[in-house]
Parts: C-alpha cells; structure tokens; sequence
C-alpha cells in the first residue's frame, strides 16, 4: 500500500507564552497568503508549540523561519469521523487494539464532517490498520 | 564597653600605624624572598622592598586580583609548606574553576580573634547561645562564625542551612540569644516561624543577628530589627581573607577592620589612586598576617567609603561602610557568589541553547530566584514538548552544578533576548537593595 500520499506536513512553531506570539505567527503566515486549516497550541510551563495544517508549509516554514521563529515540519495523519456520538472512539478503538500510540491529536468539524488530526509513533502501521478497518483517511492533497 | 582585646582595640591611632608599618615591611621582606609569585609580581612593579619606608608606600606595591587565585589553582601561590596547613576552604570561581584557600593554625588563629573581637563588640560572650545558621563545609561561614563564636566562651549550636521548622524548634529549646546567617535566610526563618505560630519575639530569647555573607541595606535592618525584636549587625568578609571577618560594633556604623590583622585601602578603580577617607571607590585590603595565603592589596571588588575617625564605642580602627556595590557584574545568590560569565560557561556545554543570555533576580518571599532566560537553538527544536522540557532540566542541571545555586530556566525564542554592542547588561536585579 502507498501509505505516502496520506502522509501530511504538520508545521509546529516554538513560541514563548506571552501575549502576541500567536498574533506575530499568525499575521507572518497571513501576509503570505498562507490558509491556515486546522491548528493548536500545546502549553507547557513557559512555552508553548503551536502546531498547524496550512495549504503552503515550505512557503509557511521559510516565512517563519526568516523571521528567527524556531519551526519544524511533523508527519501527522487525517481521519474522518463521523459527526455523532461514538465517532471519536471508532478511530481510537482501532490504534488501541493495534498498539499504536497517539502522542497528541486535534480535531475540526467543518463543511464535510469530523477531521482527527493525529500525531502517532508508527505513522505507516497507522495508516494501515485505518485503511483496512475501513475507516477513511485524507490525502495530503486534501490540504497541500 | 564590651571589649575582647582592649590593648589592641583602643590603642592609639599612630601606634597601630607603626605597629602595621613593621607588619607590612616584614611581610614585604618574607615574600619577596620565599615566594616567585610575589616576588615577580613586585619585579615587574619595580618595586623592591627597600622602597617601603613608611607606611603610605603600600601604594607602591603591585595589586592581586581573584584572577591570580584561579590561575594559580588549586595551591600554587600558597607560602605555607604542605605540612603546615590545617584547613582548606573552597569557593566557587567566575568559570566553574573553584578557588582554594589554605590556613595554618596561626592564620586560622587570627581569624577567629578577629570575630571574637567582632562579636565581643555587639556584646555577646559566655552565656550566650549563638545559632550558627551559614552552611558548614567548604563555604567559609559556617567554620569560621562557629570557632569565634567558641572562642568568645559562647555556646554554639551549629544548625547550617537548612531544615528550618528544625531550626526555630531548636532556637526555642535551646534558648539561642543570637543568629549568624545571611540576611535573606532570616527573614525566611522569620516567615516559617510565624506559619507555625512562633512569635520570635515573644517565644524565643532570640536578641542579637549577626548577618552577612550577602548585600543589605539599612532599610532591611530596620525591618528585620522591628518585626523580630533583634539587633541586627552587618558582617563582612570573604574566603580570600579567610571568611567572614569584621563585623560591626554595637554602634551599628560600619565595620571595624583591626589594623594589626589588615590595611584597608580605598582606591579609584580607574586610575588605581588611593582615595581620601569618606570618598567612594573599589576596597583594597592588605592582610598583614597571613601564612598560606598571603593577600597584598587584594580588589575585592566591592564598593565602599572608609571612616577614619575614632568611632563613639572608643574603638581606634578605621572602619568601611556597607557595601554599596561591585566594580565587576558579581551577583549574590541566597549567599553564593555568582557571575554571569559562569552562566555562560555552562550554558556553552549545551549545543541546544544559544549563546545569548538574561539572568532575572527577584525577592520572591525572603529568598533570593534566579531566572536564566536562554535562547533555544534551531536545531534543537522538535515537536515534542517533552523533548523541549528535556532540555530545559539539561540547563538547569548544568547550571545548578556549576553555580551551586539552583536557578529556574526559561527557554526563549531564537533571537528574542537583547543583543548588545560592548558592554552587555545581562543581568536584571529586581531586588529591592
């Protein structure tokens, strides 16, 4: 299986937790006309890591990296869920059973339904068990 | 007057002047002869022993900075044989390297005769219990305050640091009449103590704070003064003279430093001119009795005035003022000397943070916090917080090991900290001084 095409470039943005760091990312991937389609911040003592979808990551990665932030690109993966009650454990039922751990996750509910986004240790193994439990994962395309 | 040593003690200014002319001649002479050390130092100086005729020539004499210890460590400039030292103490360095002191019996003689005089001037002796709360080891505190307290006939109770609920149980059972320990770490006592419902006023028969080891002010004095019901007297000194040493009289206006032990310059620390009394500049003293470790116009680095009149308890001496500052950017950490080059010492160990650097001090309570603000590198970065976290108890590790102090770490964003032209200002003392 071509597990590579489901594979999507998550950038995540070290930031200081102090008022307008958000702000200085957010209008740095804005003047670049970059759209941002799904994100969250991880908060830790001090800092945090803001971690984002966007449909331009080089464009976003170089734009950001310019301006002295400390910018990586993570692999993370996309499911659909169902919109309902019990979606969210249809998905996690199938990495729990195969022993695949979700380091951390978010989700959006837009125009076509749930989206997880998922970060987990063995992305290919990942997007395998999902593939054959019939569960549908996003293609990069989707979003870049 | 409560007076150790009176013969000394008052004796007439003009004969502790001979008395320190032949003091500084004959150590100029036993140098000269017995140490390369000194003597190189006084060659490249030009100056020969012969040149000291009165006691104003110590000018003439070259300088030693804390540079010559720690490039000459850990005993290379010692003037003692091996067998004739009885202690060591260690401090720590502007670069991790740490600096030694050594001691023969005579020189750790004169040391406590000096606190003996000190505590015998605010007035403690036999039926006091003092409670030694400055850390016992290689820190010079801890000895030093517990033999002159011995010597005066007082009781010791050796506390250290630490463990304080312990400490204010102990200071009411055993009935401690005084205190030595740093000025911060009482106030600390003070706040624990009324957490457990000790007025330290009322129960316990605490009256004497003898504190030093870091600066203060007058207006903290007068804070711990009130609110504890003590006398609280500075105490000044550092490892290099052999610890603390001088205190003040009960008269609470500067310290008396004896002349038979040190010749105090004040200098401008531009120019290296010796100022008049009462004019601010760097500290200059001159241990005139010192076996191992013997210190000639040593630069502390601390700024102060000297008072050269005769002070109301009838003392001779001359005496220094509060430390009013540093020549060099030295901090003081819960009592532990700290710079700033050490922070960047350690932190040039760890290749996941930069170069650039912000040290943030603030009072938080009666304790001293120190904040290094440090950026993190590129490459370092990965999504992961834990990774990140990871890095940080890596900074603060180092740090503490290295400083011997613990300090909180911040990790900041690459490019965030000031940059400076020259003279950086890396440090941020938020302390009230």
């Amino acid at each position: 299986m071509d597990t590579k095409k489901y594979v999507i470039r998550q950038i995540s943005i070290f930031s200081e937790n102090r008022p307008g760091r958000l702000a200085a990312i957010a209008h740095a991937l804005g003047e670049e006309k970059i759209n941002i389609l799904a994100f969250s911040i991880a908060e830790a003592n001090g800092f945090g890591v803001v971690r984002a979808l966007v449909d331009h990551p080089e464009k976003a990665h170089d734009k950001l990296l310019s301006l002295g932030f400390n910018i990586a690109f993570t692999d993370v993966i996309a499911v659909h869920m169902k919109d309902q009650p019990g979606g969210l454990y249809e998905v996690a039922k199938i990495l729990g059973d195969a022993g695949i751990n979700i380091e951390y996750s978010y989700a959006y509910s837009g125009k076509e339904g749930a989206v997880l986004i998922l970060r987990v240790d063995q992305v290919d193994d990942a997007i395998k068990k999902i593939k054959n439990s019939g569960a549908t994962l996003l293609e990069r395309s989707v979003f870049h | 007057m409560n007076c150790w040593d009176p013969r000394i003690e008052e004796m007439p200014k003009e004969d502790l002047q001979r008395m320190q002319y032949k003091l500084l001649k004959s150590l100029v002479y036993r140098l000269y002869s017995f140490s390369a050390f000194y003597h190189d130092r006084m060659k490249e100086q030009k100056v020969h022993p012969d040149d000291i005729c009165k006691l104003s020539d110590v000018h003439k004499l070259p300088f030693m900075f804390k540079r010559d210890l720690r490039d000459n460590y850990p005993d290379k400039i010692f003037t003692a044989s091996k067998d004739e030292l009885v202690r060591y103490h260690v401090s720590s360095g502007t670069t991790g390297k740490p600096t030694v002191v050594g001691y023969t019996q005579n020189d750790l003689n004169n040391w406590t005769t000096s606190l003996a005089r000190g505590l015998t001037s605010v007035g403690l002796g036999r039926g006091d219990v003092i409670q030694v709360s400055y850390g016992y080891g290689l820190f010079t505190g801890g000895l030093g305050m517990h033999y002159g307290a011995e010597r005066i006939g007082a009781t010791v109770l050796p506390a250290s640091v630490g463990n304080t609920e312990r400490q204010i149980e102990l200071m009411q059972d055993l009935g401690a009449t005084a205190i030595a320990c740093t000025p911060s770490y009482l106030l600390h006592i003070g706040e624990v103590a009324e957490k457990m419902g000790v007025n330290i006023k009322k129960d316990t028969r605490l009256r004497t704070g003898i504190l030093g080891a870091e600066p203060w002010t007058d207006g903290m004095r007068n804070r711990i003064q009130d609110w504890l019901g003590i006398r609280a007297y500075d105490i000044y000194g550092t490892s290099e003279l052999s610890g603390p040493m001088f205190t003040e009289c009960a008269e609470q206006k500067g310290f008396h430093i004896w002349s038979d032990i040190a010749l105090v310059e004040v200098i401008d620390p531009k120019t290296g001119e010796s100022l008049e009394a009462g004019e601010k500049g760097e500290l200059t003293i001159t241990i005139l009795q010192k076996e191992a470790l013997p210190m000639i116009r040593y630069r502390i680095g601390d700024i102060t005035t000297m008072e050269e009149d005769i002070c109301a308890c009838g003392r001779t001496h001359p005496r220094i003022q509060r430390i009013q500052g540093r020549v060099d950017d030295m901090l003081i950490i819960r009592g532990i000397n700290v710079f700033p080059s050490q922070v960047e010492y350690a932190l040039m160990a760890i290749p996941d943070v930069g170069e650039h650097f912000q040290i943030v001090v603030e009072r938080k309570g009666a304790l001293d916090d120190m904040l290094v603000r440090v950026e993190l590198n590129k490459e370092s970065f990965s999504d992961k917080i834990n990774d990140i976290m990871k890095i940080r108890q890596k900074v603060e590790h180092r740090l503490r090991n290295s400083l011997n102090v613990n300090a909180d770490v911040e990790l900041v964003e690459p490019g965030s900290l000031p940059r400076f032209e020259g003279k950086s200002k890396k440090v941020i003392d938020k302390r009230s001084m």
